[in-house]
């Protein structure tokens, strides 16, 4: 079938996971592409045009600085879409090291779970404030503190799901030939683990992002010379009441990014679940 | 049965000290020196060492941490930098607006949440189970501050009908009590309904293709008999561990919430100490929020033994 | 005015389709079958071949869409069911008409006490409180042979074993004294020991009650044990149909003779050899959708098979009414048979 075809079949079944990808395409696009948007240079400030509302000159505006906001927005959105992007790579990768290895080795598994519930009895956002409270900080240090906040989640996943697929009888026939560990863990428990962990991927991708600009928004994310969305709407909610535009319009940008996610989470979980076995 | 409960009650012990180690040594996971980074690019190699000292990083491992024991089993969490009040102090000031705010929300989750969950469920397939779902994922994706300036702009700017900001203690009254509260907990609230109503609808799901659902069909049973009494029940075990997971997710979102409306809690005291690297006090308040939500999960874990009669034995 | 019915349960022209890809299938065929008042009567065939799908659709129990029932007639003592409402179905579920299930554990609420799921019909139908809704459902649970009824009120079903789970699914049944039984497959789950407990204490209670049963099962002996009359299936199809003696003595249709042979049965071996070879039917059931249109849809599967049984779908045939056969060759199945005892 041609990709169109499929692609217009997938509508059909699954018409919000469509319309969620396309908005993701547009928003990795605009990221890419920035410099050719109609933008200037996010932290230009000029102070003869501070705090206009949206015009033909500023499509989106002006900030307290005067700096033009949807630049501010558009080079924002980058560093949101890379921070998401870095934290699931990064959380999934060590998440799925350490679970693998808790999953079978009874001993590790002990301690690493009593460490893993220990994290997870502490809210995401508390961990990343204090992890970045003894940092200095910087884009790289934020995807770093949100990473490890992440990690028990996917450890957890993980390792359940290594438990189940270990008794699964090819593991057996497996080792009664004589695979050994790595090989075991490599050749026939992962590749069966692969669904579900891009869903929680893509759920993860969501939820950094949107703890980044929390983050960021509470003074404690990514340093202020780098626009971010949870930046750009800190520094504009003292002026709330005079300037709307500088919340609402990242805040919605924001919303509905991580929106296009969550659809393709949600759509990909249906696709990918065995129960429904329904090839488009 | 008994022996159980309190076996269950123990084992918490050990996970609230491994969350205090845990909150101990996050300092230490600094890449560079802890004391320097709190005081920041502009101190002083005095103010440096007076930090340092403060923490107790001057002290060899051993002694900093068995002085974190000690001071945690007497109720210390340490002095504020900033203010040099003791940390514990500062927190039970700001107790009162944090608790009435998580009460609300909570109960404002399971009033909305549940019934939302049970309907799209009984309904699946039709808009309203539709409807329910597309709120729930809106409520996944927009952030709460975002959540909160929309209101904000909308109902308090636009309508005028609430106060933009600020929190009024029950003991001034309880209808400006509740109108500087509803803005506060529908924002809170949103991620946790959202996670709430479709734990349920799933839950729902699952057990109304159960046999023994049609057994009960076949009795003649009525509809509403069938559902609250036949199905929720089931239902109760996946609802109420929803409920005690997302009050995880509650507490992340007090820190913003209080933040976005200027409600002078201890989301409102996290956020200062941010500002000023006021480490003791982000500490303690980590430390506070974690031990609560061990203890949140162990009282939903001493609620399922009365819900589910399946695990008495 | 009202007549007295003489039959329990009258069903004519039962056919129930499912969607399938583009087009649909018959898990039910045209099926047509009358329970006197107070006879038991068996249905038996292999899985698939559509008994429990006719059991739910009698009892409108089958969700629709996607199931698509459509029948001349369903009659319970005489009341057309099929055109009923949902809510007056409702009412005559458990009521007049009770069903019992095949797997005793799944089929009971994990969380509800086995009181409770006695004694709410009798709340639901007849309007009893609940003291003495549950009073009545220590009687009933006496009444299936529970010992020490007033505690087991309070227990839950995974307390119970198998065949206690069953006996309550049995006492649940009989709460509001339906005038017919429908039992799906009521032993299978059970070891055979308690199966025979199990079908023991039905036809006590059946005579008890003078109640009609349709029993539905794959397991010959459990049929022969019970049954006055047996339906017999096959692909949706009603094949063969008759009084119990008959039905063993001189079967007139090859898959009815093809099932009985398939039983393994004690002495059938003289001095340690076995006298008859266990006879196993060649190929499988069909699947709904390679059921052909034309001719006995047995014909692939049967060693008798003719051409006139491959392009003429025979009607029901038989000497008398009594006993008929959807067969060509009934007279000639005398090579089939050997002496069979139940």
């Amino acid at each position: 079938m041609s990709r169109y075809r499929q692609l217009s079949s997938l509508f059909r079944t699954h018409p919000t996971m469509v319309i969620g990808g396309l908005i993701l395409f547009v928003a990795f696009s605009a990221a890419l592409l920035a410099p050719w948007l109609g933008t200037v240079d996010p932290l230009q400030i000029e102070p003869m045009k501070r705090l206009r509302p949206p015009s033909v000159s500023n499509w989106f505006g002006t900030d307290i600085f005067g700096r033009d906001v949807w630049s501010r927005v558009i080079y924002g959105g980058r560093v949101s879409l890379i921070v998401g992007a870095a934290v699931a790579v990064i959380s999934m990768g060590v998440g799925l090291a350490i679970g693998l290895v808790s999953g079978y080795l009874r001993r590790v598994d002990r301690i690493v779970m009593r460490l893993m519930d220990a994290m997870m009895a502490i809210p995401a956002i508390l961990l990343a404030i204090a992890l970045m409270a003894i940092t200095k900080p910087s884009v790289g240090n934020v995807i770093i503190a949100i990473s490890i906040a992440e990690i028990p989640r996917v450890v957890r996943l993980a390792r359940s799901m290594v438990l189940s697929l270990r008794e699964e009888v090819y593991v057996q026939a497996a080792i009664t030939t004589g695979a050994r560990l790595p090989s075991i863990l490599l050749r026939h428990i992962l590749p069966n683990m692969t669904a579900p962990l891009m869903v929680q991927g893509t759920y993860i991708f969501a939820a950094a992002i949107i703890i980044e600009a929390a983050l960021s928004f509470l003074g404690a994310g990514t340093p202020a010379e780098v626009p971010s969305w949870g930046n750009i709407i800190a520094e504009g909610r003292n002026l709330f009441l005079l300037a709307t535009w500088i919340v609402l319009i990242p805040g919605l940008f924001l919303s509905i990014t991580v929106l296009s996610i969550n659809l393709v989470g949600d759509g990909l979980r249906d696709l990918l679940d065995p129960r429904f076995a329904k090839r488009i | 049965m008994i022996w159980r409960l309190i076996k269950r009650v123990l084992s918490t012990i050990p996970v609230i000290g491994l969350v205090g180690i845990l909150v101990f040594s996050l300092l230490y996971l600094s890449p560079g020196d802890p004391a320097a980074i709190i005081a920041g690019d502009n101190a002083t190699t005095e103010e440096v060492d007076r930090i340092r000292v403060h923490l107790g990083l001057d002290l060899p491992l051993h002694s900093q941490f068995g002085k974190w024991v000690w001071r945690l089993m007497h109720g210390d969490l340490g002095q504020s930098i900033f203010s040099s009040l003791p940390v514990q102090r500062l927190i039970s000031q700001r107790l009162e607006p944090t608790i009435v705010l998580t009460v609300t929300t909570t109960v404002w989750v399971i009033l909305t949440a549940i019934p939302m969950g049970l309907l799209a469920a009984w309904r699946v397939g039709t808009w309203i189970d539709r409807s329910v779902m597309a709120l729930t994922v809106i409520g996944f994706s927009f952030p709460s501050f975002v959540i909160g300036y929309i209101l904000i702009f909308g109902i308090s700017v636009k309508l005028e009908w609430l106060p933009v900001q600020g929190y009024k203690p029950i003991a001034d009254g309880f209808l400006p009590f509740l109108r500087s509260i509803i803005l506060p907990t529908l924002t809170l609230g949103l991620v946790y309904t959202a996670l709430v109503a479709r734990m349920t609808r799933a839950s729902l799901l699952e057990i109304l293709n159960q046999d023994y659902m049609r057994t009960a069909r076949a009795k003649g049973l009525s509809k509403t008999r069938i559902v609250l009494r036949h199905g929720l029940k089931n239902a109760a075990v996946p609802i109420i561990t929803t409920l005690g997971a997302g009050i995880a997710l509650l507490i992340g979102g007090v820190v913003v919430t209080e933040s976005v409306f200027g409600i002078p809690g201890l989301g409102r005291l996290t956020v200062d100490a941010i500002v000023r690297r006021d480490y003791p006090v982000i500490q303690g308040v980590t430390l506070v929020f974690a031990v609560t939500y061990v203890f949140i999960n162990l009282a939903v874990d001493l609620i399922y033994v009365m819900v589910d009669p399946r695990i008495q034995d | 005015m009202k007549t007295k019915a003489e039959y329990a349960l009258e069903v004519e022209d039962l056919s129930i389709r499912f969607p399938v890809l583009q087009s649909s299938v018959h898990a039910v065929d045209s099926l047509s079958f009358k329970v006197a008042r107070g006879e038991v009567l068996g249905v038996v065939g292999e899985s698939g071949c559509g008994k429990s799908v006719t059991a739910l659709g009698i009892m409108r129990l089958l969700k629709s869409p996607p199931a698509h029932i459509v029948a001349r007639s369903v009659r319970v003592m005489g009341r057309e069911l099929s055109t009923l409402s949902e809510d007056s179905m409702r009412l005559v579920r458990g009521n007049d008409v009770a069903m019992i299930f095949q797997e005793p554990m799944s089929s009971l609420n994990p969380v509800l006490t086995i009181g409770e799921q006695i004694a709410e019909t009798l709340t639901t139908h007849r309007g009893m409180s609940w003291r003495m809704s549950l009073a009545r459902a220590v009687e009933l649970l006496s009444l299936v042979r529970i010992p020490d009824a007033r505690q087991r009120i309070d227990e839950y079903p995974h307390q119970l074993s198998g065949g206690m789970r069953q006996r309550v699914m049995i006492a649940m049944a009989l709460a509001c004294e339906p005038k017919l039984l429908i039992a799906d497959e009521p032993t299978t789950a059970l070891d055979v020991t308690t199966q025979a407990q199990i079908i023991r204490l039905l036809q006590e209670l059946q005579q008890r009650f003078g109640m009609a049963v349709v029993l539905i099962t794959h397991d010959l002996g459990v049929v022969g044990q019970m049954a006055h009359r047996v339906v017999v299936m096959y692909a949706g199809c009603k094949v063969e149909e008759g009084p119990i003696q008959e039905i063993f003595a001189a079967p007139r249709h090859p898959y009815t003779v093809g099932l009985m042979r398939s039983r393994p049965r004690l002495g059938s071996s003289v001095n340690g050899l076995r006298r008859d070879r266990l006879l196993e039917l060649p190929g499988h059931v069909p699947t709904l959708a390679e059921l052909s249109s034309q001719g006995c849809l047995f014909a692939p599967r049967c060693v008798l098979a003719t051409d006139k049984c491959r392009n003429e779908t025979p009607p029901l045939l038989g000497r008398d009414s009594n006993h008929v056969a959807a067969c060509w060759r009934s007279d000639d199945l005398g090579s089939l048979l050997k002496p069979l005892s139940i």
